[in-house]
């Protein structure tokens, strides 16, 4: 394997509160290689949004990276100051967000926003920033893209506004593109647009992905590899294939056979109990211990580490002893 | 088995009209949303009828016309053969409405903030009269709360101390306090998360079975209506394009939407498949294309498309509203 593009190791992330500090993202750990679309997925609250703004520097106060390092490319990302981290966001690192709209400047043409994100990022003339603008416009297929170039966003779709967003993410060429449920707020046809769009763009552009959703369907049709978080944990973490069909995480297949599947009837879904903790009250051990149908003692005393199970990594105690098992 | 629920023309039209003075000063037309245009279907007791659909085409519009939330347009709702809107006196439509109750999206909106739980899960039985006290009413509120998972204790809970789906729950029991025999459950499920989702989709099948409840059920999210559904009607911009049977909708579905959702839909067991990509967007509702609305999108379409509005024709033993398919070309 390459060295990848991206790395986080052991990152946590910390909200102090007038009563203690809350602990969002406790030691998180993954890398993306080049050209890679890593998804994350988790329910809400796992902190998958937090991972995603954590990596392009864009914590809300009073949240910090409280430890562990981010790398982009083998160098240390989480550490630079603002204006360091601005250059690198948008020229290295593309986002995109859940709300095309509020990603949009509503007072500037679109045209103007993706010129002015080009020429600040690279070394290009305004006419050449102009050609550029409109080329991917019409690679993320905007019809009649001159026109549109001196439209307002609200005189876009939805769908049409997130492939602007889409554009301006990879307006500077970046290596990565955090993806923050970019289809969330879209209807299920469009949703198969954009997708379909984003990876046929990231693999054109050579840019990795990490695509942050709630939705299994979107992770298993676009991602090469996937990561399970559950209470700012990395539960499960493997190809895409085998995270869905074998599962290592009692979690992690609580929540596949939770999904109503569109092949296959079943009278009840298979339901995990419970919800998830709140960052308040994560419980000893493994965090999932109280909702887990295979809870042990030793979940209940000490935390699981991310650990080899077959094709994917989990961090179960279960693991371990199937391991240990010749 | 029997009608409970026949819908026939149902249509609602919304005025979003600039204000008077405006359209006076700039000329403006009056302009109108036809939100619903001339919808008719019938839910058997004891099942579930899923209306899908994008966003705007209609489905919470007749979920609130079935309960009374909004008056129609035209046309008529019948429920267990008594029309539920013209002219009927007041006392009459309270005994109608209390056999049917509905479930809103949003949990976190549709519970007032300020209210214990007893007061929400027992304001339907105050306002319909139906227990005689105090004790009876907070022993009533429990067994509902026991029938949807929650404990009786969380009576004098409020709204903020549970989760998304405890709440949800709330709603159900809220929504089964006068025992109706008909559910309008809007999107139950949408806010919220998966595993949660199962834990709520689940409590209503149980309830189902076990009270013999019909529902109306409206998602946007195919995976789910197929699970929950025994009918399905597919709605665009306003309009039931197709009403099947869920095995027959699913396995072979007819009008041309209908296979462009079923196509569009990512599902975890079909990783890497290629899909049809998927053309163009939902036309604006002000302004909708003449003839079938859908005619723009529509790989099969023809001139006929464009001009002539396809009735929602009988066609072995399913709806569909389509020239292709009533002429055999697909």
């Amino acid at each position: 394997m390459n060295t990848p593009l991206l790395e986080v190791k052991h990152l946590r992330v910390e909200f102090p509160l007038r009563r203690g500090t809350l602990l969002a993202l406790d030691d998180i750990s993954f890398d993306i290689a080049p050209g890679e679309i890593l998804g994350v997925v988790g329910e809400s609250g796992a902190g998958k949004s937090l991972t995603g703004a954590a990596i392009i520097g864009l914590l809300e106060p009073p949240g910090r990276i409280a430890g562990g390092e981010i790398l982009l490319a083998g160098r240390r990302i989480d550490n630079l100051p603002y204006e360091e981290m601005r250059k690198i966001r948008g020229r290295q690192i593309g986002a995109i967000f859940q709300d095309p709209l509020t990603s949009l400047n509503p007072l500037y043409t679109i045209g103007r926003q993706l010129t002015e994100t080009i020429q600040t990022h690279l070394p290009v003339g305004a006419e050449e920033a102009h050609q550029r603008a409109i080329r991917l416009l019409q690679e993320t297929g905007i019809p009649a893209a001159e026109q549109r170039f001196d439209q307002y966003p609200h005189q876009f779709s939805g769908g049409m506004r997130q492939r602007v967003v889409i554009a301006l993410a990879l307006a500077a060429e970046p290596k990565l593109i955090v993806a923050d449920e970019p289809t969330t707020a879209l209807d299920v046809s469009i949703q198969a647009q954009i997708i379909s769009l984003l990876k046929r763009l990231c693999k054109d552009h050579g840019a990795a992905v990490m695509l942050v959703t709630h939705d299994m369907g979107v992770i298993a049709e676009t991602c090469d590899r996937v990561a399970v978080l559950y209470a700012g944990r990395v539960a499960e973490i493997g190809p895409v294939g085998e995270v869905i069909h074998r599962p290592s995480h009692p979690y992690t297949s609580g929540l596949m056979g939770s999904i109503p599947a569109m092949d296959e009837d079943r009278e009840r879904l298979l339901q995990i109990d419970g919800a998830m903790p709140r960052l308040n009250a994560i419980p000893r051990g493994c965090a999932f211990n109280p909702r887990c149908p295979q809870v042990m003692a030793r979940c209940r005393e000490e935390r699981p580490e991310l650990r080899d199970a077959g094709a994917t990594r989990a961090a179960c105690w279960l693991v371990e002893d199937k391991a240990q098992q010749p | 088995m029997t009608t409970l629920l026949e819908v026939r023309d149902l249509a609602k039209t919304f005025d979003v009209s600039a204000p008077w003075l405006n359209r006076v000063i700039e000329r403006q037309p009056r302009l109108f949303v036809h939100a619903v245009d001339g919808v008719s279907f019938s839910i058997e007791r004891g099942t579930t009828l899923a209306l899908v659909g994008e966003s705007g085409c209609g489905k919470s519009t007749v979920a609130r016309l079935l309960v009374g939330l909004y008056a129609p347009t035209r046309g008529e709702v019948q429920f267990d053969g008594q029309p539920t809107h013209a002219g009927r006196d007041a006392g009459e439509l309270r005994a109608l409405r209390r056999r049917m109750q509905m479930i809103f999206q949003d949990p976190y909106a549709s519970l007032n903030p300020r209210w214990k739980v007893l007061d929400i899960v027992g304001e339907p039985l105050r306002e319909h009269g139906l227990v005689p006290g105090v004790d009876a009413l907070r022993a009533r509120v429990s067994e509902l709360l026991l029938s949807v998972g929650l404990d009786a204790a969380d009576c004098e809970k409020f709204p903020h101390q549970f989760s998304g789906g405890q709440r949800q729950r709330i709603s159900i029991a809220r929504a089964l306090a006068t025992q109706p025999e008909f559910l309008v459950c809007d999107e139950p499920t949408s806010a919220l998360d998966v595993s949660v989702q199962a834990q709520v989709l689940n409590i209503m099948k149980d309830l189902q079975k076990s009270r013999g409840l019909t529902y109306l059920f409206i998602s946007h999210n195919l995976a789910v209506v197929r699970h929950v559904a025994d009918r399905v009607g597919v709605m665009y911009l306003g309009r039931l394009v197709e009403v099947a049977a869920k095995a027959e909708l699913f396995s072979q579905p007819r009008h041309p939407y209908t296979r462009m959702l079923l196509d569009a839909i990512p599902d975890i067991h079909m990783s890497g498949r290629a899909r049809t990509p998927v053309q163009g967007e939902v036309p604006n509702p002000l302004n909708p294309p003449a003839g079938c609305a859908f005619h723009p999108r529509c790989p099969h379409a023809n001139e006929r498309c464009a001009s002539e509005r396809p009735a929602l024709l009988a066609f072995q033993g399913i709806e569909v509203a389509c020239h292709a398919v009533a002429e055999g070309r697909i």
